[in-house]
């Protein structure tokens, strides 16, 4: 009937999913062979979790189709996919967290309509998973009592549980420490050996160098290589990664940095769940430079930008600026950090900044709405507001220069000028600036670009997040590269190419210059 | 990004239009549910509320109440709050309002006490709302709840006060004395009568003017002040006020009081203007249909002004209704406020996406 | 003053009846993620139902079932805004409040050609009290006589079965399938979701459960406390039910203890009017009628220990974009 002598475990044929004017993925094919570690690289936005979701029934893919033990499945559901013996770990965890570890295991597979005699059945059988992949729990402990690691590993034996032989895991160790992690491999080790096959999806190269039978990198929704682990090297990944992009330039001169505008000493936060989102932070920021970050999004950067400007406050550590110490204990406000001259065109323009229901004259004086130019005793002048639109609007080519237009009216990249406009018009002596071209056209691009350079030049210090390497290369003077909430290196521009940055992005260059050392 | 080809006029008219024609729809099935002809009723009640006079008097009446309580649940409402409390707010400043002029009212003349009570009601309403807000905004007990429970709590102190304070000695009725007429609301007949303008005996009074004043102040306060930019701001997006350092805490808490003290003015309205005397239950529900008043204006003075006067209409056409149907009872008015509630508030997506999507649709082909 | 405790304990229990129908129907609901102020116009509406059906066909059984089917539709309605369309929950409760509240006054003059008001009950058409067996042989024994013939005996079925329901309830809650599943939906509806199990026909089974309940509050204050349906007879007890789930914390058992205590305050708010307390004087009716809610706010605000609801609660469902 077939040739194949052993089918694979489960295998995409033509995948392809639109949202709206995106497509997330476009004719993706993957085979996954039976009992092995399979890694799927990229960056973000590269279409990973949107290509987990389809398999595991949480999208409906346009096209395309997926087998299973060479037999093709039709997913319409999560239900069709634990089914078809298709479990999911996902990034954020998927438990209800004053529920038990047990309760949690059986929701959705109790084995009967009474809880009785599921939880006893459960009970001995999670005994045995426990001993056979080394998963121990106490089953009766309260999921959010419990350590990520181990709320990870109620994940893991949910899926087992439901007798799931093939297993997704989604970026598994964005939230686990570095002990953690390696007790996870060895237990994804483990799990192979019992004939389970993984599917591992992250950005970090050393977990798909260290754990994983063959990789497959995607880029921009597409699948655009398959290797055996063994005969690749991170080299090669990082760069399928990232790809061969049309170098941006930018025509600028060499930076003069002069002084100190602002530095930042050991500075941390926790989020809310007491993680260290933000680890130990030092950096300075002198007059007329470029300081660009470098990372894959979610590794501390924008923790970084809204503590600095503040948005969010600190956990430990110190701002120095404008002969101001900050501190924990003495916070300052967004409105306070705008009043030491320190500006922010934010990430995310459409969440912080532009309200999206505002007027464009109204947004384009967010955070500065208490300024006198626009305030008279009780009444807000809107013709000043009003005409110093208009003028903006001229001077940074926003179209429709129409300043009564509801601001998600205007498209990505007339959006953010009003942004970057208003904050850059403030004169700011600092500007803080959070992925300024994202979402944004071409043209204005390199309008951007320029603007940003034109203001270095002016003697302003200016700090770049993005997660365009392209972008960060080609405007910043100097290179900082955070990963896991930490600096983990820093580097003259003129030093960096995409190689080394990536490695650096993926913490993997000590490890590199330690092995070539060696 | 949704919004980017829809056409204004969609979202301010057409679906608004809808909605209330959906309520009226479905309230008219109920009427000839009951075997009435529902054209024969809708044709008493216009003829009710604006038919006549003494009609449009009482027609604007109610509508004052409305537009005091619509106003308060939209200032609210703008900085994303839904203050479900004004019936305990109005009643609570209709009390300040009583307060003032039963203080005053036989020793000072009317242009002294005016003030002064509009001042009461608008502190006590505020008073009143302050409790929830600062629970809200500093011990994140949730709003609604708050001033689910605040309703009932000023329903229990007000039979309180006026029965075992207030109450006219010797009275079975739980009212307080009446008034002098030095703290009597003018009725807006009264007013005009001088100037030769015959506009029919009714209730209607100086509240009416006063609440078209508070219009214009809201208006300007949410549109033209810093205040009214921050509130919008906190209303349309939390993260954005972050961002622009807005004291989120402060703005709810003013937030609910302005709110608070709007739908105080309900007391100068019913207290002062109408009833010359503090009693129980003067509120009558305006606090609740307030919600609907918003919803149904869009959040906006003017809206709420239309929308007040509609249901001011439905009050008053109802009552009408009533006498030359008497099989149906003034209550309708009060399924057609629900039905209006639910189609232009809790089912808002359900025309909204769809008819979104048309014009979407229709532009990008 | 044995026996006047007695007798309040069983006037307490007439009175808590109601809201431990609601208060439970509540906890269905707001443990599924669905915040229900609504059930002030279910209690309504089942009211209005009940009574009349009683009155049409002469028993209060057929009463009973109208009550449950017109609370249910109720609830649908609620869910069809609130699940199918994401709607705001409390936009569409107090909506359902509103329209009960006109319609059931409607519906009575067409029905009745009475403003707000059902012909009178009698017989058949209401649950009547039923008399434990010798309760009035044991009458006179000291103690246990009084407890057995007036507090236990002498209620209605509904008095019966409401407190019947909270061991249900609980039973239902911790101890099955649905249960499990109901609980989790209320605290992460994405869990729920990626255990293959639908969000939104759980939700609506869950209303339809809590439909259920708000019925029989309703039919017992029509056809089983009092004689008839009056206009607004429910008086706030649906948000005195949402008060004593807030107040025993979304879980059956301190809800029960909740309902309890707002139905003793009422019985004792009775039994106190005008009644003079040596060197306090005359304790004001309305201040013991208020308890309820200013211990509820007072427990939401974290001044006496701590409410945390159902985590989701109120927040519509979306399927997020990875």
């Amino acid at each position: 009937m077939t040739n194949k002598t052993t089918p694979y475990a489960i295998e995409l044929r033509d995948i392809s999913k639109r949202f709206g004017a995106v497509q997330a993925n476009k004719d993706i094919c993957l085979q996954v062979p039976a009992g092995s570690i399979h890694g799927i690289i990229g960056e973000n936005g590269a279409g990973k979790s949107t290509l987990m979701s389809i398999i595991y029934g949480f999208y409906e893919a346009d096209a395309g189709f997926i087998e299973v033990d060479g037999q093709r499945v039709g997913i319409h559901s999560s239900q069709d996919a634990i089914n078809a013996g298709i479990g999911m770990v996902h990034q954020h965890f998927m438990l209800v967290e004053n529920f038990t570890v047990l309760e949690n295991v059986i929701l959705g597979a109790e084995g009967g309509a009474l809880l009785k005699g599921g939880i006893d059945a459960a009970r001995v059988e999670l005994q045995r998973l426990a001993e056979e992949y080394s998963l121990d729990i106490d089953v009766d402990a309260i999921v959010e009592e419990l350590p990520v690691g181990l709320q990870q590993r109620v994940e893991i034996l949910k899926a087992l549980y439901r007798g799931a032989r093939i297993l997704i895991l989604d970026e598994p160790t964005g939230v686990l420490t570095p002990q953690e992690a390696d007790h996870l491999f060895r237990i994804l080790k483990a799990l192979k050996e019992q004939g389970v096959t993984v599917l591992l999806i992250t950005h970090k190269l050393r977990e798909i160098m260290a754990s994983t039978d063959n990789v497959s990198v995607m880029r921009q929704g597409q699948m655009v290589a398959h290797r055996e682990t063994v005969n690749t090297n991170k080299e090669e990944l990082a760069e399928l990664m990232v790809g061969k992009k049309v170098r941006l330039t930018v025509n600028k001169d060499d930076a003069t940095p002069s002084d100190v505008l602002l530095s930042a000493k050991a500075l941390s936060q926790f989020d809310e769940q007491g993680v260290k989102r933000l680890k130990d932070v030092n950096l300075e920021l002198r007059a007329g430079e470029i300081v660009g970050i470098a990372g894959v999004s979610g590794n501390g950067q924008s923790e970084l930008l809204n503590v600095l400007s503040g948005i969010e406050s600190m956990s430990e550590g110190e701002i120095h600026i404008a002969g101001e110490v900050i501190t924990a204990q003495n916070p300052k406000n967004a409105a306070q950090m705008r009043d030491l001259k320190m500006a922010h065109v934010p990430e995310d323009r459409h969440k912080m900044g532009l309200v999206t229901g505002f007027e464009a004259y109204e947004a384009a004086v967010l955070g500065y709405h208490n300024s006198e130019t626009y305030n008279g005793k009780v009444i807000m002048h809107r013709k000043v507001m009003i005409d110093e639109c208009k003028e903006r609007m001229a001077a940074w080519d926003v179209r429709p220069p129409n300043p009564h237009l509801k601001t998600a009216n205007f498209s990505g990249g007339n959006q953010q000028k009003i942004v970057i406009a208003r904050e850059v018009e403030q004169n700011p002596d600092i500007l803080l600036i959070g992925q300024p071209t994202r979402g944004v056209d071409i043209g204005a691009i390199e309008n951007i670009h320029e603007q940003i350079v034109k203001l270095r030049d002016a003697g302003k210090a200016i700090l770049l997040v993005s997660v365009e390497l392209d972008e960060i290369m080609a405007l910043s003077d100097r290179i900082i590269v955070m990963f896991d909430g930490a600096v983990v290196g820093e580097l003259d521009a003129k030093d960096a190419d995409e190689r080394t940055l990536g490695l650096m992005m993926a913490n993997a260059y000590n490890e590199e210059q330690e092995g070539e050392s060696a | 990004m949704s919004q980017a080809k829809v056409p204004a006029w969609v979202n301010i008219a057409l679906i608004p239009f809808l909605n209330i024609m959906l309520a009226f729809i479905v309230s008219g099935l109920v009427i000839l549910a009951i075997g009435e002809n529902p054209l024969e009723a809708a044709g008493y009640l216009i003829y009710g509320a604006f038919g006549y006079d003494e009609g449009v008097g009482y027609t604007l009446y109610y509508a004052t109440n409305l537009i005091f309580t619509g106003l308060a649940v939209s200032v609210a409402f703008k900085g994303g709050l839904f203050n479900i409390g004004g019936e305990g707010q109005a009643y609570i400043g209709g009390l300040g309002v009583g307060l003032v002029c039963l203080a005053f009212d036989q020793t000072m003349p009317f242009y002294i006490i005016a003030p002064l009570a509009i001042i009461g009601a608008a502190a006590f309403g505020a008073g009143w709302a302050y409790i929830p807000a600062y629970l809200q905004a500093r011990r994140g007990s949730h709003i609604v709840i708050t001033t689910i429970m605040f309703n009932f709590i000023a329903s229990s102190l007000m039979v309180y006060l006026i029965v075992n304070w207030l109450k006219e000695d010797g009275r079975m009725a739980a009212n307080s004395r009446t008034f002098e007429e030095s703290a009597w609301m003018p009725y807006l007949h009264e007013m005009l009568s001088p100037l030769g303008i015959d506009i029919g005996t009714s209730p209607l009074n100086f509240a009416f003017i006063l609440a078209l004043i508070f219009c214009v102040l809201v208006w300007g306060l949410l549109w033209h002040t810093r205040w009214g930019y921050q509130l919008r701001t906190l209303g349309t997006s939390p993260s954005a006020a972050q961002y622009a350092g807005i004291d989120t805490a402060k703005v709810t808490i003013w937030a609910m009081m302005i709110s608070g003290g709007l739908a105080g003015f309900v007391g100068i309205n019913e207290i002062m203007g109408v009833n010359h005397s503090l009693l129980l239950n003067f509120t009558a529900g305006y606090g609740f249909a307030g919600i609907a008043v918003s919803l149904m204006g869009r959040n906006h003075p003017i809206g709420i002004i239309m929308a007040a006067v509609l249901f001011g209409a439905l009050y008053q056409g109802g009552s009408e209704l009533a006498f030359e149907i008497p099989t149906i009872t003034p209550e309708i008015v009060v399924v057609i406020q629900g039905l209006v509630i639910l189609f232009s508030g809790a089912l808002e997506h359900m025309f909204k996406d769809r008819i979104e999507g048309f014009f979407i649709r229709r532009a990008v082909a | 003053m044995f026996e006047t405790l007695i007798l309040m304990l069983d006037a307490t229990m007439r009175v808590s009846t109601p809201l431990i129908f609601a208060a439970l129907a509540g906890l269905f609901s707001e443990r599924a993620g669905i915040v229900d102020i609504g059930l002030e116009g279910k209690i309504l509406g089942s009211a209005f139902a009940a009574a009349a059906a009683a009155s049409i066909f002469g028993s209060a059984w057929i009463g009973l079932f109208f009550g449950i089917a017109a609370s249910i539709s109720l609830a649908m309605i609620h869910g069809f805004a609130c699940i199918t369309h994401r709607g705001d929950h409390i936009v569409s409760g107090v909506a359902i409040n509103t329209i009960v509240a006109g319609l059931t006054v409607t519906l009575s003059m067409y029905w009745f050609g009475m403003g707000g008001q059902t012909p009178t009950l009698s017989g058949d058409e209401r649950f009547l009290s039923i008399t434990f067996p010798f309760a009035d042989a044991l009458a006179d024994v000291p103690v246990i006589g009084l407890i057995y013939s007036e507090l236990l005996s002498g209620h209605n079925l509904l008095v019966y079965l409401a407190f019947a329901m909270v061991p249900f309830t609980y039973w239902v809650i911790y101890k099955t399938r649905f249960g499990l599943r109901l609980r989790a939906v209320g605290e992460n509806p994405h869990a729920v979701d990626t255990a293959g199990i639908s969000v939104a026909f759980l939700r609506y089974r869950a209303l339809i459960i809590c439909g259920i309940l708000c019925g029989i509050a309703g039919a017992y204050l029509s056809t089983a406390h009092n004689a008839g349906f009056l206009k607004d007879m429910s008086a706030g007890k649906g948000y005195m039910a949402l008060a004593a789930l807030i107040f025993g914390k979304w879980r059956p058992v301190p809800v029960l203890l909740a309902c309890l205590l707002f139905g003793f305050l009422d019985a004792v708010a009775i039994r106190m009017q005008g009644v003079v307390i040596p060197g306090i004087g005359e304790v004001p009716v309305q201040a013991i009628e208020v308890l309820p809610y200013v211990l509820t706010v007072l427990l939401l605000a974290g001044f006496i220990g701590k409410a945390i609801g159902p985590k989701a609660v109120g927040r519509p469902y979306v399927k997020e974009r990875a």
